[in-house]
């Protein structure tokens, strides 16, 4: 189950776009919007003050990332940058996250 | 040129030697090579040279020629003008750069790009090849607009402070030397110019300092622009709460001349003189994209394919940061151009690889503004690639600004330097 749900999102992302297939990279690259802040490959710097992300587990990050969304967990910043991506978007990234090693 | 020789010969080295050690770990997606030249070691160029040799799991080699021994940051360089920071504090370094990621790092400058050959002049009298060539180069200055700052002794007395460096720390020192009961002016050019905020954070920290030490000193901010550029309820009720009477600010107040010795700045209106007069000047790419025969917006601005970050006229040259001619809503900003340079690295990885490029990027801004001390602001968007119009463009219903300055929100500001700055250099 957990396997299958980034591939589909892929599936549903390559099917949306109207001419382009999806690049193999998308993960990463999504991901890497937000390492700006959360640190290469998700890894922050060490109290630094913004949150790892790497080795997170998936199912966690998404419930995160929707909580920041819907408003229900508070945010200075995180419940306006959320709404700009889709839960396709956002099941590749918390995915690409998860699969790195925790640092 | 000997050095530069061999300089390149160590790179290939230790190329090889990362590509070997990646080899063990690949996991088989990217099998881009070849030689990618960066012009410009700022918030671009830097994270644009690091994140080439990370995803190419250095298979690319990467070279990065800039000009300067160390990086100043300009994002909190307002705040080395407002006494909270040293310049040390913003000074970093290419060390990690080359030591753990690979990139050979020139210092030397970048002076002709032959677009027709892929090489690129050096000041020093080498010759470099490109198989794709980064041009990061920030802003230079359209100092003719102003003619009473053409002269190098002019533009000594009357400061920009709007390339971080020694700049920074003349003007905090002009400051630091005007009487109490003085007046220091801000004068804003015309839009598009690098970091819309950052003068108007720059007027609260003045008068911050003004405030706390000198009391009865004014802060006038001229605007060129009809009105405040960015975060501008969040600004605007800083002034009045934070700085009762100290900050006068005036729209549609173009300087179109200084007089440097009397420290006055010319108006349409009339003349106004100052006790600090700090002119921000009307700016353009910086010089090398005009020398490279790029095609400009307005003759001032690059314009870019925003699949690739590739000039629109010269295939084979991806170009960043404030050199670029923005898509709507976008600004000019450190994090905005850390976000490109991992859209272009991911283009030219592909690109090098045979492979087309990532067909929907997204780009995030978040940009954050000191109000005082402590207490900072924020403005945000997401941006997404629209295939219809082919231009990035902010993602509706998306992005936004602070509900209320806090300390909170300054916490998070100083945790945003220090990230970023490790994400691009270490």
């Amino acid at each position: 189950m957990k396997l299958t749900a980034p591939i589909a999102a892929l599936c549903l992302l390559a099917c949306a776009g109207p001419a382009a297939a999806a690049d193999p990279q998308l993960g990463r690259n999504l991901a890497a919007t937000c390492t700006t802040c959360h640190g290469t490959n998700g890894r922050a710097v060490v109290d630094g003050g913004i949150a790892s992300l790497a080795g997170v587990d998936r199912e966690r990050l998404l419930q995160k990332l929707a909580a920041f969304r819907s408003g229900e967990k508070s945010a200075t910043i995180m419940q306006q940058i959320t709404k700009g991506f889709t839960d396709a978007q956002l099941d590749l990234i918390a995915s690409h996250f998860a699969g790195q090693g925790r640092p | 040129m000997a050095n530069t020789r061999r300089d390149f010969l160590r790179a290939g080295a230790a190329t090889g030697l990362l590509a070997a050690l990646a080899g063990c770990a690949s996991s088989g997606g990217s099998k881009a090579s070849g030689h990618v030249v960066v012009v410009g070691g700022g918030y671009g160029g830097a994270t644009a040279a690091k994140y080439l040799r990370l995803w190419s799991d250095g298979g690319v080699q990467v070279t990065l020629i800039e000009r300067k021994p160390k990086l100043v940051s300009c994002p909190v360089s307002n705040r080395v003008i407002g006494g909270q920071k040293a310049l040390a504090d913003i000074t970093l370094g290419y060390a990690q750069l080359q030591s753990r990621w690979g990139v050979q790092v020139l210092q030397d400058e970048a002076i002709a790009v032959d677009t027709a050959a892929r090489t690129v002049q050096l000041a020093a009298g080498g010759v470099i090849g490109y198989d794709r060539l980064v041009l990061s180069p920030g802003i230079d200055f359209l100092f003719d607009r102003l003619p009473g700052l053409a002269a190098p002794a002019a533009q000594d007395k009357i400061l920009h402070a709007w390339q971080a460096g020694p700049q920074t720390v003349a003007l905090r020192r002009q400051l630091e030397a005007m009487r109490d009961g003085g007046t220091y002016i801000i004068a804003i050019p015309r839009a598009p110019y690098r970091c819309p905020p950052a003068p108007y954070e720059r007027a609260c920290l003045v008068a911050n300092y003004f405030k706390q030490a000198k009391p009865r000193s004014k802060v006038v901010i001229l605007d060129a622009n009809d009105d405040v550029q960015a975060k501008k309820d969040l600004f605007t009720k800083a002034w009045s709460e934070l700085y009762p009477g100290m900050i006068e600010y005036r729209a549609n107040s173009e300087v179109r001349d200084v007089h440097a010795a009397s420290k006055t700045a010319v108006l349409a209106s009339g003349r106004l003189k100052a006790d600090v007069l700090n002119v921000i000047p009307p700016q353009h790419a910086g010089q090398i994209a005009a020398q490279a025969g790029l095609k400009l917006v307005n003759q001032r601005w690059v314009d870019v394919d925003w699949l690739t970050m590739e000039s629109s006229s010269a295939p084979g040259v991806h170009v960043l940061g404030d050199a670029v001619f923005p898509a709507p809503s976008m600004i000019k900003s450190g994090h905005m151009a850390n976000q490109q340079a991992k859209l272009a690295a991911a283009a030219i990885l592909n690109l090098l690889a045979g492979q087309p490029p990532n067909p929907e990027p997204v780009l995030i801004n978040a940009c954050y503004s000191f109000v005082d001390d402590r207490q900072a602001i924020h403005a945000t968007s997401v941006h997404r690639y629209n295939p219809a119009t082919k231009v990035i463009q902010p993602v509706k219903g998306a992005g936004g600004v602070s509900a209320a300055r806090s300390e909170e929100e300054g916490r998070i500001a100083e945790a945003w330097a220090k990230n970023i700055w490790a994400d691009m250099l270490t």
